[in-house]
């Protein structure tokens, strides 16, 4: 440990590790000189981790969890309430924007092989924040308890109805009741506002010291770690502190204009984010024409409808999510970043990016519908779905037979 | 991570610049917070000012009017009771109005109101908040023997007369407070007059 | 006769979602910044609305402060109900009762041009859109919501439309200048349209500034935050863009040695 020159921070040292902390993963943890723009994500994501958890406890202040009650509270919070409208857009839009930046984060790892060994529960941990955000955003969003809230759940509760034998017990069991219901609504409520976020809270602090243990991977995926001065420091790295958070701090503004303009213009967006038919109360006996889900969920809905059976559609859509779980064996190259990898890999990391975006806009759109007027939404939902398994199941394979570029010893093109 | 040609002046400039306009953002991001958790526009509804009728109101009664949740009493005196007020001032904590909190300029008198014969009190005692009772009759009640008709409140015993003046020997400290009130005709309104509109 | 009209009410509520779609919706040009309209749509609303919709979820006195509405004037001339000024602006009538009367609960407005596609052009086409239909319980229908339950509320202001052949415009002659008449059913694609069969006591465009600034309100209503939140938004944003500055610097100034 350093010397201390400040005697209270040497009496606290003696008793709890804060100096030892903060030199570890922030003055001295070493992170790659040559992050590049989508390095920005994962504090990206921090930071609208932040807001929901503000936004969301200020908004239970005024929230009511009963069914006779939750749509009249929103619009009491949108209306009476001193800048409730603002605290309720903040959360709304933050959710939106979370999942904006977990996907391009997640997009980020998949560019750079950032799954890859040593950094597979550093994957696994942030799958598993995946997937408790999007029990969090399913839950959150059957709050307001207008149409798509009530009708959203009553298809993505239906999906364990799939299940053999237990699945209607099951449901009837998720639900506490024979239909969505109010005791439903309150169990929402508690295990948005409690419980998933302790639980995201926890994968977060896991993620983090997982990464920090091994150290971050950068875009040309060296282990800078091979090539350190006299000091032990590694020639390629700079200390996060004070380095990557001035650096942050730009990537946070920019967000944030983005954020606000999309917030203080288009709090709807354009129906994607606030739903139009949420806007009428639940109604148990009228379902809304259209029932989409919210666009973060749309890759996965598309999945689920493009088959044309309920269990198997229910499988393939259990399986999208898990096989993303086992992406770091999938992948068996012996390089990590897209720059030295063969020119399969080149060519099907984008196209698997482009793909996911179309398979999450068909999600929002009607299944009868055609894509740009070219192709009817269900037949291309079919052959994207095949890609995206494709991608996966046959990576093992691709990965091994095409011929990489050699990896150099050192980070290139700097910051 | 060599130093040389580290221009400290400018960082900590740009430093400062930056930790400045932060503070400030920081700032306004935490208004909404704050503010929110002003009365709502449903609770200053609900704590709007209050109209009462007092057309039906006897001389010597007493109706009980709800302003922002709280009981207001609204009695009217009859001459007799006014004329006793006068007399009670040695057995009075505060006879003289001296606490100017409790009671508008306008009914910093010894009737405590507007009007002599109409009194509007807020029915909270000023001991420990309770609802105090109406004991209109002069006449020896277990707790005064001397009774001259006036408040007391049952959860410790405290003992206000007809103007809302506490009596020595009771917990409260202080005598009832007279809301803000405005009287036009009949019509009673609690929680507005000229000061406060 | 009246379990009649019930039921076909209800089927129209029931058909409520499925109508809409595929038609052709006319712009409404919403100007929150335009109090005078505004003020206007709050007149209409209240006096040919309010009977059988509510505006639950605002409140009196918060239309007054946006809509630059005295006291006095809101309570004496808007407030038919009698309601205190602070108070929410729901109505009398019981959802059993209606339920009686109409067959379904004529629902509460505040979010209706919300629920419509999140603007104004539903509801201007809508209540522009009832025309002449016998086999309707109320002997209208809608264009723009087929075999809707609600009577055409405002059919002595427009005037009775009707669904039919009727001459409509194909352009103009390219020498006179003049419009070129066609009738609808003659066209390389025969259509009905509506057209105005008996005046009502407004011109079709007396009656088109009624709607448009009854929509205006409702588009107010349903977010009465609206324009507020647009000015706010530019003062955040130019916050962001200022703060943006010494970032960006202080950012450069530590990366400009590494190399």
């Amino acid at each position: 440990m350093s010397k201390q020159k400040n005697p209270i921070m040497g009496w606290i040292d003696d008793r709890l590790p804060v100096t030892v902390t903060y030199e570890k993963h922030m003055s001295k943890y070493y992170a790659p000189k040559n992050f590049n723009f989508w390095y920005f994500f994962g504090v990206l994501s921090m930071i609208m981790l932040v807001n929901q958890i503000l936004t969301g406890i200020w908004l239970t202040m005024n929230f009511t969890p009963s069914a006779d009650a939750a749509f009249a509270s929103v619009e009491y919070i949108m209306r009476d309430v001193e800048w409730g409208w603002l605290l309720r857009y903040m959360h709304s839009t933050g959710a939106t924007f979370f999942f904006i930046a977990i996907y391009l984060h997640m997009m980020r790892a998949l560019l750079y092989g950032s799954y890859q060994k040593p950094r597979e529960l550093i994957w696994l941990f942030g799958m598993g924040i995946y997937l408790a955000l999007m029990a969090e955003a399913f839950m959150g969003y059957v709050l307001p308890w207008g149409q798509m809230s009530y009708w959203g759940a009553q298809v993505i509760i239906s999906l364990f109805g799939a299940i053999p034998v237990i699945g209607d017990d099951l449901t009837t069991w998720i639900r506490g009741d024979f239909l969505i219901s109010g005791a439903t609504l309150n169990r929402f409520f508690a295990l948005h506002v409690i419980a998933v976020p302790l639980v995201i809270v926890a994968l977060v602090v896991l993620h983090l010291l997982a990464l920090h243990e091994v150290g971050s991977n950068n875009p040309d995926g060296v282990d800078i770690k091979k090539h350190k001065d006299e000091n032990g420091v590694p020639l390629d790295g700079v200390p996060f502190h004070p380095f990557y958070t001035v650096h942050d701090m730009v990537g946070i503004v920019v967000f944030l204009i983005v954020f606000c303009s999309v917030m203080f213009f288009f709090p709807m967006g354009g129906g994607f984010m606030l739903e139009y038919a949420n806007f009428e109360p639940a109604n148990g006996l009228k379902t809304p024409a259209h029932i989409a889900p919210v666009w973060y969920f749309g890759a996965f809905y598309t999945i689920l409808r493009a088959i044309p059976d309920k269990l198997l559609g229910v499988i393939a859509m259990g399986a999208a999510i898990a096989i993303l779980f086992v992406l770091p064996w999938l992948d068996k190259s012996p390089v990590k970043s897209i720059r030295y990898k063969g020119i399969i890999s080149k060519t099907l990391i984008p196209v698997f990016g482009i793909a996911f975006a179309i398979l999450t806009w068909l999600g929002t759109q009607p299944s009868d519908g055609d894509f740009l007027g070219m192709i009817n939404n269900t037949t291309l939902a079919r052959w994207l779905t095949a890609f995206y398994f494709g991608y996966f199941l046959l990576m093992p394979f691709y990965t091994r037979m095409e011929k990489t570029k050699p990896v150099p010893e050192r980070v290139t093109g700097g910051h | 991570m060599s130093q040389d040609g580290v221009n400290n002046s400018r960082r900590l400039l740009l430093l400062g610049s930056t930790a400045a306009v932060g503070a400030v953002g920081a700032g306004f991001v935490a208004v909404p917070f704050l503010a929110s958790w002003n009365p709502s526009e449903k609770a200053k509804a609900a704590g709007a000012p209050a109209k009462v009728d007092i057309s039906k109101l006897e001389p010597g009664a007493m109706l009980t009017a709800e302003w922002r949740g709280k009981p207001v009493f609204i009695v009217r005196r009859t001459q007799e009771v006014l004329g006793m007020l006068e007399g009670l001032t040695d057995r009075l904590k505060d006879p003289a109005n001296g606490n100017k909190a409790q009671q508008p300029a306008y009914a910093d008198n010894l009737q405590r109101s507007r009007e002599p014969e109409l009194l509007v009190l807020l029915g909270v005692c000023t001991h420990l908040g309770c609802a105090p009772k109406f004991y209109a009759e002069v006449k020896p009640e277990p707790f005064d023997a001397d009774w001259k008709g006036g408040f007391f409140c049952p959860c410790h015993g405290s003992r206000f007369d007809m103007s809302g003046r506490v009596f020595n020997g009771s917990p409260a400290g202080d005598n009832l407070l007279v809301p803000p009130y405005t009287l036009d005709g009949n019509t009673l309104v609690i929680g507005i007059d000229e000061e406060t509109a | 006769m009246k379990k009649v009209i019930a039921l076909f009410a209800l089927m129209a509520s029931s058909l409520s979602f499925a109508a809409g779609g595929g038609v052709h919706l006319d712009e409404h040009k919403t100007d929150l910044g335009d109090t005078a309209s505004l003020q206007r749509g709050a007149q209409t609303f209240m006096n040919y609305c309010m009977g059988c919709h509510s505006l639950e979820h605002g409140r009196y006195n918060r239309v007054a402060k946006d809509l630059d509405i005295p006291e006095e004037l809101m309570q004496e001339n808007l407030n038919f109900a009698g309601k205190r000024f602070g108070d929410l602006m729901s109505i009398a009538m019981r959802t059993e009762d209606s339920k009686k009367w109409f067959g379904a609960t004529p629902p509460d407005l505040t979010l209706v041009t919300r629920v419509r596609g999140g603007d104004g052009d539903w509801l201007y086409t809508y209540l522009r859109s009832f025309y002449e239909d016998k086999s309707r319980p109320y002997g209208v229908n809608n264009a723009a919501f087929k075999d809707v339950g609600m009577p055409h509320v405002l059919a002595d202001l427009q005037g009775l439309q009707k669904l039919g052949c009727a001459p409509v415009s194909t352009g103009h002659d390219s020498l006179t200048g003049k419009e070129i008449m066609v009738d609808s059913c003659g066209l390389a694609e025969p259509k009905e349209v509506l057209y105005l069969a008996e005046e009502g006591q407004l011109t079709p465009k007396e009656y088109d500034t009624l709607v448009y600034d009854l929509v205006n309100f409702l588009v107010y209503m349903s977010e009465p935050i609206a324009l507020e939140r647009q000015r706010l938004g530019l003062w955040v944003l130019l916050f962001l863009f200022i703060f943006l500055i010494p970032v960006y610097l202080l950012n450069k100034e530590y990366w400009k040695d590494i190399h």
